[in-house]
């Protein structure tokens, strides 16, 4: 036993590289994110509370930064949901079945990646805004969708829309459709099917993608900026607070709200973690060697 | 539960994975549907079962056409290649998931699901998960899922493709010792003939698409209707040959073949142990290669002059292995051939691996 680990200790250190490379490539890695991530994110709390603990609670008792928490949490609270059931049925759509145009919505999931958020709000502006292609209508209607919450929710929708599909189409595939027919056989209608046999496997794929939205529900800027308005206490979410906060050198306020942001997103990415490392045991309990 | 199968053809483009496709099955038998992988076996049976739909052609159930039946209709029991257990479901779960489906009590679930574990010899694992059981016994746990709800019928895809032939040889024993027991009418899916032979009563032999032939296994053994199952069944050599006067000849070969006529070429089909080699220094006509013993027998193989190589078993200790060595001369007599003529399209080999452990020879006629 001794002899052995002698042995792979040497193999190991014969197959990799000399010492001080190695030294020196965790170095290189650790400084980068200490620049890049750690000291930002230390940056954003110690100028959060540059003031004390007071001023800090204080900052989030201001109206306009209720109204603007109450705003983000309404859009992410519609775009969560929205994007779960969304995701649900086009993975199973794309996993499940064989239809014409299927390369196309696979394609299409992707669309938002590929768009720049900005860009998806000005679509949004000329298509629902005063002058666009709806927008008269609907604002003759009384239902005003840019520089109003509805534009909020809608823009937030397409850019977080990739998430739980893009999570789910890979691990359906490789779980397959076997247990599902398994149970058709046994005589088990569709529901029945889907919440014992199809929801239990992919939960925690789910769980993973619904993360990743509500991260990325919480700190879009780019396309709520464009069709918000900008409107104090009506249409400012969070992250569209902080920029008006430090625009008006309001500092302790700014990095208040954007040290909430940053505590929620890791809070998400614990639990991220979390239904990552479960995804990867459930696949690792399909893939247990066949014997 | 008689199944009868009429005309079954289903396409995948221009792949025709069953063509016309019809045998029976009488109730309560055990049947093998047998023949090279990619030849249709599995979509025949999952046809039957309703996950696929044929083309045209009708599926009978007791005599009752099912075709316009979902699968959950159909009340058969399937088992997958890979058992599809539900793996977050515990081993008791997985057994009682049909038996909840048909609404019976937690009290009756709970005593069939232990009366199905012991069954399978699996008493005691209801707690486990299957990601906790070995492939012999996830197999196990698949079969018991199938019967719980007592299905007339019970279908298995490549059932013990996946487990290690050890216990798949103890897997096979099983499934015949727990179809006399239960006489639940059964139909398996395997490319491995010993398999087929060694569990089934009838074995249907199927080859791109096509039914070959349908029989007992000594039938389909010892009568062969086409050159592809006399092929497919057995280590056989195949020779090219021509016919005269009752005998069939290659090189200084000769075989006694019936029913053909005199100048006809064939294609000569000898099994393994239907040929005697025996030490012949002067009037031999072929040389021994190589020996290989083979645990209870020993395949010799010999080049022959205008044949190629042929290669026979004989038992470990026979008599007429006496001085057969390599590089020796060795006279050979073929005590039974099967002729198919040699005119028409070739049956196509019966697959890569068969192939590959077959000496296919096409050897020149002199």
């Amino acid at each position: 036993m001794a002899s052995f680990s002698v042995l792979s200790r040497r193999t190991l250190s014969l197959a990799s590289e000399p010492l001080w490379v190695r030294r020196l490539l965790i170095g290189v890695a650790v400084g980068f994110l200490g620049l890049l991530l750690v000291l930002p994110l230390g940056v954003v709390f110690a100028e959060a509370l540059a003031h004390g603990v007071g001023a800090y609670l204080r900052s989030f008792a201001n109206a306009d930064m209720q109204a603007a928490l109450r705003l983000t949490a309404l859009v992410t609270g519609i775009a969560v949901p929205a994007n779960v059931v969304f995701g649900v049925t086009a993975a199973w759509l794309v996993t499940r079945h064989e239809f014409v145009g299927k390369s196309l919505l696979t394609t299409l999931i992707d669309l938002p990646f590929s768009v720049s958020p900005v860009i998806a709000g000005f679509v949004y502006v000329l298509l629902y805004g005063k002058n666009g292609l709806l927008g008269p209508w609907l604002l003759a209607h009384d239902l005003p969708v840019i520089f109003a919450v509805p534009g909020i929710v809608l823009v937030t929708l397409f850019v977080t829309f990739p998430f739980v599909a893009r999570e789910l189409i890979p691990l359906m595939q490789s779980q397959g459709h076997e247990e599902e027919q398994a149970a058709m056989v046994l005589g088990a209608g569709g529901w029945r099917t889907f919440w014992r046999v199809t929801v239990p496997n992919i939960k925690w794929g789910v769980l993973y993608g619904a993360m990743l939205c509500t991260a990325r529900a919480l700190g879009e800027f780019g396309a709520v900026s464009v069709v918000s308005g900008h409107i104090r206490g009506e249409t400012n979410t969070v992250p569209l607070h902080v920029e008006v906060l430090y625009n008006e050198y309001d500092f302790v306020g700014a990095f208040a709200a954007a040290s909430l942001l940053a505590l929620l997103a890791l809070v998400t990415l614990l639990g991220k973690s979390f239904a990552e490392w479960r995804v990867r045991r459930a696949t690792l309990a399909l893939e247990t060697p066949k014997r | 539960m008689a199944i009868r199968v009429e005309h079954l053809s289903k396409r995948f483009g221009d792949f025709a994975a069953l063509d016309d496709v019809s045998f029976a099955v009488p109730s309560g038998d055990l049947v093998a549907l047998l023949g090279p992988s990619g030849g249709g076996k599995s979509t025949i049976l999952r046809v039957i079962a309703g996950l696929e739909a044929a083309d045209s052609g009708a599926v009978y159930l007791d005599g009752e056409r099912v075709d316009h039946l979902h699968a959950r209709q159909r009340k058969v029991g399937f088992v997958f290649q890979h058992y599809a257990l539900f793996r977050h479901m515990s081993v008791g779960e997985n057994i009682a998931f049909g038996l909840d489906v048909q609404g019976m009590a937690k009290r009756e679930q709970k005593a069939r699901v232990e009366e199905l574990l012991h069954l399978v010899g699996l008493a005691g694992f209801g707690g486990r998960f299957p990601a906790q059981l070995s492939g012999g016994q996830r197999q196990r746990v698949a079969l018991a899922r199938a019967l719980a709800p007592s299905p007339k019928l019970l279908l298995l895809d490549e059932p013990f493709a996946a487990v290690d032939a050890k216990v798949r040889a103890e897997l096979r024993r099983w499934l015949r010792r727990l179809h006399d027991e239960l006489h639940v009418t059964s139909v398996f899916v395997t490319h491995d003939q010993e398999e087929a032979f060694s569990v089934a009563d009838h074995v249907v032999l199927v080859n791109e698409g096509r039914v070959e032939q349908v029989g007992r296994p000594s039938d389909i053994f010892e009568e062969p209707e086409s050159e592809f199952v006399a092929r497919f069944v057995g280590e056989v050599n195949i020779v090219e040959a021509l016919v005269h006067g009752g005998k069939a000849r290659a090189g200084k070969l000769t075989a006694a073949v019936e029913g053909v006529a005199d100048g006809a070429r064939v294609r000569l089909i000898i099994r393994s142990y239907d040929m005697k080699f025996w030490r012949d220094d002067e009037g031999g006509i072929g040389v021994v290669r190589r020996i290989i013993p083979l645990g209870d027998r020993v395949r010799v193989e010999a080049e022959v002059p205008g044949v190629g190589d042929l290669f026979a078993h004989f038992p470990r200790r026979s008599s007429l292995l006496r001085g057969v060595e390599p590089g020796r001369s060795i006279a050979i007599e073929v005590t039974r051939a099967r002729s198919y003529p040699l005119a028409g399209p070739q049956t196509a080999a019966p697959d890569d691996r068969m192939a590959a452990l077959e000496p296919v020879l096409h050897a020149t006629n002199p």
